[in-house]
């Protein structure tokens, strides 16, 4: 292939795609307003969402139904000096079953007969809590109840110690400290997660269009007949392809990143103890560290859409394998790992490393940031030669 | 001029062509007629360099097809019978992407395309979206696009077809005054009417080969047949696929 006039069709090609997609309203609309849009408005109202429950569950007393609280009225009062809101409620035994099921009292506690008598006489006094476990929201309030009569349970039993003369220290052998020293940054990394997921899936999008567009869509439309007689290369002409469609994948990324920093700003993030660090410099990080994925991604649709037969069966397809790039990061998630050098190297994987660490203000080491732009330039690379060897292809027209 | 000699290809086992030879001269319409299915299509593409034939060669102005196939295709300009427009580029900024593609520097390629907008009188839509042309419009646009690289040769594949008729009559007059001009124009056809009212030399293709080639007349006298379909459906030996 002589090198300069393969490389001047090669940007006759992606200008005339790109200046293409600029006036179709469908790539346009799945470029610039789909991905970029609906990601970051996502993103802000689950936060939102999740912030405002959270706040909410901070403030509210714990309420607590008693069934006999005449029976252990020191108890009651205990509880009720540790803000329990502590009703006093007359149910029998299936009353009870139904008002925590129904929710009425989704917290039940009974105080037995018998039950100030065997605290007397140092036995074990039973209570009976009455909660449905497969609520999550009271299984937190239970386990909370469930704590507080325990110090209350472990207060008595340091003074029967004393009261026989025996140090209520030796109960306790070993004593656990939590210390959390997550950054109000690293906390509210755990929620922005799916942000890297959000962005590569926005990005994709951007180009998914301009690459079926190019390819299939030629070819429904019988254009690439008159185009591959034409005296040029059919490699330079599907690099410019997947070139195009790199560029709307790069459009895509920085307008879903500036409309993220937009959208994150109006989520009380910092009432919270969390802060987003998505200002310009981050922003910016972000793009430059997703961006080399981007011939990749352009390159993986191309030669997808280049085996399909039609604009519909590309679209089906490539519904489909849009999310490939997004599985690393599912797996990572529920595999919990660690960034290393060799995952680094996985294409996607790298740039959700990358964009978490930046999310966190965590150093990045360079060694890594290099391993993934250039694993992902080569995966790039890989595509577009496959890519060129299949437009090599007589089959090609179908 | 055009060239070929013992062309075969097949697909997936079926041979589609078997041994065409033919010659195109300048300045004369050549017309490649058969039934659907005789392997037309499969030869043009094949001189045209978009197909690699299993055997036989070709030349384009004595460029080869395979072993120079930019060199045949720069001399080389190519209708398909669909015009595959862009539709969201206007009919000038069609014609201008193909002669950038051709590596024409900017002013020949602005200069040439006003040219064939004259030319083929364009003027009416040449600055309007290729979406929603007519016929003839479209068929129009595309032959500029063949053109705007001013090849010597011209390929046709079936161009009327799906055509009305008033762009049928355009299309003849345009083939015509190519022709005059000294072109080379090979156009491959199943319409009867439109091979005789145009070709100087025929060339009848029936299952992969050629079973006979001539002018009109001589392939009326050939056959013995007053019409040129009685001697078409002769010639091919079935009258099968006949528009």
């Amino acid at each position: 292939m002589a090198w300069r006039p393969a490389l001047a069709a090669m940007a006759t090609v992606w200008r005339k795609e790109v200046r293409e997609s600029l006036r179709d309203r469908r790539t346009l609309v799945s470029a610039l307003l789909f991905g970029p849009l609906f990601g970051p408005l996502i993103l802000a109202a689950s936060l939102q969402f999740l912030v405002q429950r959270t706040a909410e569950e901070a403030d509210q007393r714990l309420s607590l139904a008693i069934r006999h609280a005449e029976r252990a009225p020191q108890l009651v009062a205990w509880l009720e000096a540790r803000n329990v809101d502590v009703r006093r409620v007359t149910l029998d035994e299936a009353a009870t079953r139904q008002a925590v099921l129904t929710r009425a009292w989704p917290l039940v506690l009974s105080i037995p007969e018998d039950f100030a008598a065997r605290l007397e006489g140092a036995r074990p006094a039973p209570l009976l809590l009455y909660s449905d476990a497969s609520a999550s929201r009271t299984d937190r309030d239970g386990a909370r109840v469930r704590s507080l009569i325990a110090q209350y349970g472990a207060s008595i039993a340091r003074l029967r110690l004393l009261a026989r003369g025996v140090d209520p220290l030796l109960q306790a052998p070993i004593a656990v400290q939590d210390i959390d020293v997550s950054t109000p940054q690293s906390r509210s990394v755990t929620v922005l997660g799916m942000l890297s997921y959000l962005v590569l899936l926005a990005m994709i999008l951007g180009g998914l269009y301009l690459a079926i567009d190019a390819t299939a869509g030629e070819r429904e439309r019988h254009s690439l007949e008159p185009l591959l007689a034409t005296p040029v290369p059919r490699e330079a002409l599907i690099y410019g392809k997947i070139a195009a469609s790199a560029t709307f994948m790069l459009l895509s990324l920085v307008l879903t990143m500036v409309a993220c920093a937009v959208a994150l700003r109006f989520v009380a993030l910092e009432n919270f103890g969390m802060s987003a660090r998505l200002d310009a410099g981050v922003v910016a990080r972000i793009i430059l560290a997703t961006a080399p994925l981007a011939p990749a991604a352009a390159g993986l649709m191309t030669v997808v859409a280049s085996f399909t037969r039609s604009y519909r069966e590309a679209q089906t397809w490539l519904g489909v394998v849009m999310l490939v790039p997004t599985l690393p990061i599912v797996f990572v998630g529920l595999a919990d790992l660690q960034p290393s050098l060799g995952l680094m190297a996985v294409p996607s994987l790298g740039q959700h490393f990358l964009i978490t660490a930046l999310l966190r203000g965590d150093a990045i080491t360079p060694l890594y940031a290099l391993v993934s732009v250039a694993s992902s330039l080569a995966l790039g690379g890989a595509f577009a030669w496959l890519a060129g060897r299949l437009y090599r292809r007589e089959s090609l027209l179908g | 001029m055009i060239a070929a000699e013992g062309l075969v290809k097949s697909f997936d086992g079926v041979q589609a062509v078997r041994g065409v030879a033919l010659h195109a001269a300048d300045g004369a319409i050549t017309g490649l007629l058969g039934p659907n299915g005789a392997g037309k299509s499969t030869t043009l593409r094949m001189l045209c360099t978009v197909l690699v034939p299993d055997s036989g060669e070709a030349w384009i102005d004595g460029a080869h097809t395979v072993r120079e196939p930019l060199e045949a295709r720069r001399r080389l300009g190519v209708l398909t019978h669909d015009s595959g427009l862009y539709p969201h580029l206007t009919a000038r900024e069609n014609i201008l992407y193909f002669a950038e593609l051709h590596g024409m520097a900017r002013a020949a390629r602005e200069r040439r395309a006003d040219e064939l907008v004259e030319w083929l009188e364009m003027q009416s839509f040449a600055s309007r979206r290729a979406r929603g042309f007519s016929q003839g419009q479209r068929i129009k646009t595309a032959l500029a696009r063949a053109l705007v690289h001013g090849p010597r040769n011209v390929l046709l594949d079936e161009p009327t077809n799906g055509l009305d008729v008033m762009a049928v009559r355009n299309l003849r007059a345009l083939l015509a005054r190519l022709r005059d001009a000294g072109h080379c124009v090979l156009f491959s056809s199943h319409v009867m009417q439109e091979v005789s009212a145009l070709c100087d030399v025929v060339v009848v293709l029936a299952r992969g080969a050629v079973v006979a080639r001539g002018t009109p007349a001589e392939l009326r006298g050939a056959t013995g047949c007053e019409s040129l379909e009685d001697a078409f459906v002769k010639l091919i030996g079935t009258d099968e696929g006949l528009g």
